[in-house]
């Protein structure tokens, strides 16, 4: 499998680097060497992606010395290439590798990256694409694909929230003369919705919580890839849950909602009016129950002008 | 030489890098620092905590950024939405300097997130050099490059690496971070004295000093950033300021990172070094060594 995003290295390094286009062609060689996924020991593909040996591929541009092979050297970024991706990953989605457990989430993320190599310059977007991967490929999470891919996105939106755009947010004067039936609120950037068959808010947190305690309680001084936690916190029933991830005071929070406050807010976001997203609620929402809603997500500043 | 073109003119003493560990110390004793080095990427955001924090940080210290992932050696253009995001934060932090790393890490968008060597080659170092000057013109700001530790080489290379870190600052006139401790490394893994290293560079194009700890393997030493400073790598500094000057210079620690105090009381032990190489700079001590 080619990773996406990668192109075709040439088969044989450059001799020399005379031009811009041969330190293209050696830096190509050198990253597909290292997006090839680690054997089981962690060392280097034995095998180039054409077959040959590494270690004749290795030679062709790394230099060896007395201590050490071309593919040695090789090794030691391939290692520090997979450990840092690796290691990212973990931070960002404690949740999925709890409910996973330590053989299945590492398999998963070594899949998840040898597919999807980063495409930005911050590793704060790494697991962006995971919840994508998960549905793409479920051979991985099954049978808990639907779960975990549920995990994977509000894991994702809780880093959305954490250093998202913040635009300004709309007051109650902004909002005082316009007709309901013209008025279009956007949502703030950072914020994300979510209807989810489980309640992911409550199983997260319980997990952070025992990450916590295990940190605080040991001493153990981490090498290599971080061991994976063991499943301790039961994973969540099922439970039809709506939840709101976003900061306030900058700090993140998960807020449950009713199913037609969820409406409405959907309704928000995909640009209908204000009228039409009310309507959306349904006949069950009473209207000083929808004005309390409004009002205290004025208080939290979740609108903006779309 | 502690203030030149490469680092606007400044005298910045000893800095720490600012890391996430030590935010709430800092925001609430507000320890006494020179100055914070602060990795670009972090800030590269569009709000939430980070911006905030940084903003805070802003009031009361002097910051200068140093960046991971502009890869002036990769063969790939910059990356215009990348620069500027990278310029609203240096309007933002006002950093006099800006630094980033003399490697590769880059390829068609596919990004390794490591800082890795260059082939030491006349052509690569055009390449990179225009691409430093690119990235300066379009940040209105002087620009300082950093050795890597590394611990591979390629066959292609025309020349030694301090030879192509004097060709690239030479023609693209930057400055050079010079990293004490990187120098140490690499020397180890490829076997050449590191004092030739430090004679070998442009002298006056320093702009700022990395210092840090490191781990030894078997076979080879890894540029950990975990440890306290270790002493081949201070003497090499003390080596570097008799050179240079008395040059920014800050302490890198990003692993097991301690107390801000322990951090702060490692970073201050290159007073030692500057008080000799002040001395030695003095204009009385250089009449004695003349006569």
């Amino acid at each position: 499998m080619t990773p996406v995003g990668l192109k075709a290295p040439p088969r044989h390094a450059p001799k020399r680097l005379a031009t811009e286009a041969d330190l293209r062609a050696l830096q190509r060689m050198m990253l597909r060497a290292l997006v090839e996924p680690l054997t089981d020991d962690d060392d280097l593909a034995p095998r180039w992606h054409d077959g040959r040996p590494m270690a004749e591929v290795a030679a062709e541009f790394i230099k060896p010395n007395d201590r050490l092979s071309s593919v040695d050297r090789l090794q030691i970024y391939a290692r520090c290439y997979w450990y840092r991706l690796i290691d990212c990953v973990y931070d960002d989605t404690p949740g999925l590798r709890a409910m996973l457990g330590e053989k299945k989430f590492s398999a998963l993320v070594r899949a998840y990256l040898a597919k999807y190599p980063s495409r930005s310059f911050t590793l704060r977007n790494l697991s962006s694409r995971l919840a994508q991967f998960i549905r793409e490929e479920p051979r991985w999470t099954k049978p808990d694909t639907a779960l975990a891919h549920a995990i994977a996105c509000f894991e994702w939106a809780q880093t959305v929230a954490f250093d998202g755009e913040a635009r300004p947010v709309l007051t109650p004067d902004d909002l005082a003369d316009a007709p309901p039936a013209k008025l279009r609120l956007a949502l703030q950037p950072y914020l994300t919705l979510f209807a989810l068959d489980w309640p992911v808010d409550d199983y997260v947190i319980a997990v952070k919580q025992r990450e916590t305690l295990r940190s605080e309680a040991s001493n153990v001084i981490e090498r290599g890839p971080r061991a994976v936690s063991r499943k301790v916190v039961p994973r969540p029933r099922r439970k039809k849950t709506f939840i709101v991830v976003h900061r306030y005071n900058l700090k993140l929070y998960y807020k449950r909602i009713e199913a037609p406050a969820f409406k409405i807010l959907t309704a928000l976001a995909a640009g209908r009016t204000l009228a039409d997203s009310v309507e959306a609620a349904g006949r069950n929402a009473k209207p000083e129950q929808v004005r309390e809603w409004f009002a205290t997500w004025m208080e939290l500043g979740w609108f903006c002008k779309p | 030489m502690p203030a030149n073109r490469f680092n606007a003119f400044t005298d910045y003493g000893i800095g720490l890098g600012l890391r996430v560990p030590h935010y709430a110390h800092i925001l609430e004793k507000k320890p006494t620092c020179d100055w914070f080095e602060i990795i670009s990427e972090n800030f590269m955001v569009d709000g939430g905590r980070p911006l905030h924090v940084l903003d805070q940080i802003l009031e009361q210290y002097r910051v200068v950024q140093h960046g991971v992932s502009m890869y002036f050696g990769s063969a790939d253009k910059p990356d215009r939405t990348h620069l500027r995001k990278l310029k609203s934060l240096v309007k933002r932090t006002k950093t006099p300097w800006l630094s980033d790393h003399l490697c590769w890490g880059s390829v068609d968008g596919t990004y390794t997130h490591d800082l890795l060597p260059m082939p030491y080659t006349f052509a690569a170092a055009k390449r990179t050099a225009e691409k430093i000057r690119y990235v300066r013109d379009f940040l209105e700001v002087p620009i300082c490059v950093e050795n890597v530790s590394s611990y591979a080489e390629f066959h292609q290379s025309e020349m030694t690496e301090w030879e192509f870190l004097s060709e690239v600052v030479e023609r693209a006139d930057c400055g050079i971070l010079l990293d004490v401790n990187n120098i140490y490394v690499s020397s180890k893994n490829h076997e050449f004295n590191p004092y030739d290293y430090l004679n070998g560079v442009p002298h006056d194009r320093v702009g700022q000093i990395h210092v840090a700890g490191h781990t030894k393997f078997e076979k080879y030493i890894l540029d950990t950033h975990d440890h306290p400073v270790l002493d081949p790598v201070w003497k090499l500094y003390a080596h570097a300021i008799q050179k240079a000057g008395v040059t920014a210079t800050l302490l890198e620690w990003d692993d097991k990172i301690p107390s801000f105090d322990e951090v702060h009381d490692e970073a201050m032990k290159a007073n030692r070094f500057i008080a000799g190489a002040r001395e030695a700079q003095s204009p009385k001590k250089r009449a004695v060594a003349k006569a």
